[in-house]
């Protein structure tokens, strides 16, 4: 089972003769990931690692291949504009790894996406999205991870692998993680994935990862404490933050006294939440719920 | 990135948006010119000299003076250049004058409150309006949040002519100022979309005593991602209002901050950057910087970062802690090997090593005999850092 990535996905990779774009979809490939093909204009017509056919259109591309996802590895001036080709191509889910886009650009992308409900994306600025043992797609070290039925679901890269890394030495599987990226506008949010998670008769926990900024945590704390039926753990980094310092993503920074990680951690807290204390209790903790 | 405010004004003025007579002075004598320049001008006497510094709440901390002719200005100058001025953005070391501002004197009928943000929740740019205009917005929206009215912009078609007006109307505006009004907004509105800003903020907006509608100031935040589409702004940028090492990082593709503690952090990803701050203060320590080295750092890069943390002298103790995905644990190890081969090294140094290539850094390590010690978990390695640095 799982949510949103898996066995059926079958993913083209946008930008896929970059050298990110070449370097993961390697990665992928020998992850099991069914690349059916990739997408750089101009490339049309070549074949990557001598058997994934590229194309110059994304909808050229989906129409050949079947293809039902993307990974996107554009970088940021043409970033938006690879998102949308995607979603005008009707991908079912949009994996934006980029990290820079301007927010303008997201600003507009996101009143493309919520005027339609065939695509869904994932990022920017985010690892991606693997349901172990299946499918993944963006640019986590897959050997880290292990078929399960904890889902992750976090706005940070790195700090969602130490989470998972922590589970799988605790013998703890996954069932999807999600990266949703580390900007103020994005496409996925919490929300969205909890209520997959909450559906999703495979996964019988959750670990959450947030970091200070914004107001995702304390919405998705709202959510948990109306609809969640399962059991959710919780950590926020940047709790040492200095304010009105941007801590190296974009959507992190507290401005204004808002965005802490203290006003987070009592908004999940409220809500059932366990929040480990440290960034090292993250398994541990949701261990403790299971 | 930030922009000063007669910076910022020089864009409004570039998108038509009515600003004060002003010019940038970096001296007492150019801003004497300046103060002679606006009273033949504006046949007024009256000038303003305000001080240039990245950060709100200067008037509060006498940043702002109100004179009387170029004998006035010129003292306000000599008083105001090189002084540390402390707000309640600057923290408490404050921040030195070096730029000042000399307007022309506006009479003010009323101060209103005008901004634009990109609003995350709505996820589009959020119009924030006021009748409070000249104090602190923060505590306007605390105490009387229906004094601040807001009006979202779809960005398929922009911002509309109901909206100018709605917001025209709850300030309470004569029919000349709402004219006015809706006029500055839609420059506003379109310099904020043109320019890429992530923030405009313009407080005090004010109706002049002759009925006019005015942006007294100006703040502007511009957006650091979308900065390809505007090399221009390279000039506006004041390193004297930087961290000069954070300036040397951020040319290294690093994103660093310098924080007040003496434990070293070089972290990959900015969650866990930030989370191994969290752990060191956890365990008693203080962290000296937030240090993300990203995904695509080269071992030049690594190295660099490494280099940065061991010039710092409050530095007593370094923790590198690395999850490799993109990045590469050999990578990491080679640069802090290169780095300490030119630098030396007289501080502990704790390292965990996970992820991509783990052994291969591992061994790199090992092979240079440097005095490293290596950890398994984050929890570990804070502990023992700290340890180390309190000399236990």
């Amino acid at each position: 089972m799982a949510i949103l990535v898996g066995h059926d996905t079958r993913l083209l990779v946008q930008g896929i003769t970059g050298s990110a774009g070449t370097f993961h979809s390697k990665q992928m490939l020998e992850y099991g990931t069914k690349v059916v093909g990739g997408v750089t204009p101009g490339r049309g017509g070549q074949k990557f690692e001598g058997s994934v056919p590229v194309f110059d259109t994304v909808a050229e591309a989906v129409e050949q291949t079947g293809a039902n996802a993307t990974c996107i590895f554009v970088p940021p001036p043409f970033a938006a504009d690879a998102i949308l080709e995607a979603i005008d191509a009707g991908v079912e889910v949009v994996v934006a790894i980029t990290e820079g886009v301007p927010v303008a650009d997201m600003v507009r992308v996101r009143r493309v996406l919520d005027a339609q409900d065939k695509s869904r994306l994932i990022g920017p600025n985010c690892p991606g999205i693997i349901t172990p043992g299946a499918c993944k797609i963006g640019i986590m070290p897959g050997h880290i991870h292990r078929e399960g039925r904890v889902g992750v679901v976090s706005r940070s890269g790195t700090l969602t692998y130490e989470a998972v890394g922590q589970l799988t030495a605790l013998d703890i599987g996954q069932s999807t993680c999600v990266g949703i990226g580390g900007d103020p506008v994005n496409g996925t949010d919490f929300i969205d994935v909890l209520r997959l998670f909450n559906e999703d008769d495979s996964t019988i926990g959750v670990v959450l990862i947030g970091e200070i900024g914004g107001s995702a945590e304390e919405l998705a704390a709202d959510y948990i404490k109306k609809h969640m039926d399962k059991p959710v753990a919780g950590f926020i980094a940047g709790t040492t933050a200095p304010p009105g310092k941007r801590m190296g993503h974009a959507g992190a920074i507290i401005s204004g006294g808002k965005g802490t990680a203290s006003e987070k951690i009592r908004a999940l807290e409220e809500a059932g939440v366990k929040v480990a204390p440290t960034p090292s209790d993250m398994g541990t903790t949701i261990q403790a719920m299971l | 990135m930030n922009v000063h405010e007669y910076q910022a004004k020089g864009i409004y003025r570039k998108h038509g948006i009515p600003v004060p007579k002003g010019i940038a002075a970096f001296t007492v004598d150019e801003a004497e010119k300046a103060a002679e320049k606006l009273i033949a001008e504006t046949g007024s006497q009256t000038v303003v000299v305000k001080a240039q510094i990245h950060a709100g709440g200067r008037g509060k901390a006498g940043g702002v003076k109100v004179v009387k002719g170029v004998d006035g200005a010129k003292a306000a100058a000599a008083e105001l250049l090189g002084k540390t001025l402390i707000t309640h953005q600057t923290g408490p070391d404050g921040k030195k004058v070096q730029r000042l501002l000399v307007e022309q004197g506006i009479a003010i009928a009323r101060e209103l409150y005008l901004a634009l943000v990109v609003d995350r929740d709505s996820r589009r740019v959020a119009i924030m309006a006021s009748s409070e205009g000249g104090v602190d917005i923060e505590e306007v929206a605390a105490k009387t949040p229906e004094k601040i009215l807001k009006v979202f912009i779809d960005p398929a078609v922009g911002l509309q002519a109901y909206q100018a007006r709605q917001l025209a109307f709850g300030l309470g505006l004569e029919k000349q100022a709402q004219k006015e009004f809706a006029s500055l907004l839609s420059k506003l509105t379109k310099c904020f979309v043109e320019e890429d800003c992530s923030l405009t903020e313009v407080n005090p907006l004010i109706v002049t005593r002759d009925g006019h509608v005015m942006a007294l100031d100006a703040k502007l935040n511009l957006d650091d991602n979308a900065a390809f589409r505007h090399p221009e702004r390279e000039e506006l940028r004041d390193l004297a209002e930087e961290h000069p090492t954070e300036t040397e990082a951020k040319a290294a593709g690093l994103s660093y901050i310098q924080l007040d503690g003496d434990i070293g952090c070089m972290v990959n990803g900015a969650g866990l950057a930030m989370s191994t701050m969290d752990i060191i203060k956890h365990y008693g320590g203080e962290p000296a910087n937030f240090l993300d080295v990203g995904g695509g750092a080269d071992e030049e890069a690594v190295t660099k970062a490494f280099k940065i943390i061991l010039r710092s002298e409050e530095v007593k103790g370094i923790f590198v802690n690395i999850f490799g995905g993109i990045m590469k644990c050999d990578i990491i190890a080679n640069g802090v090997v290169a780095a300490t081969k030119e630098l030396g090294l007289d501080v502990p140094v704790v390292v965990r090593l996970q992820g991509t290539n783990v052994e291969k850094g591992r061994a790199i390590l090992e092979a240079s005999e440097l005095k490293v010690t290596p950890v398994a978990t984050m929890a570990e390695g804070a502990r023992m850092i700290v340890g180390l640095v309190r000399g236990e």
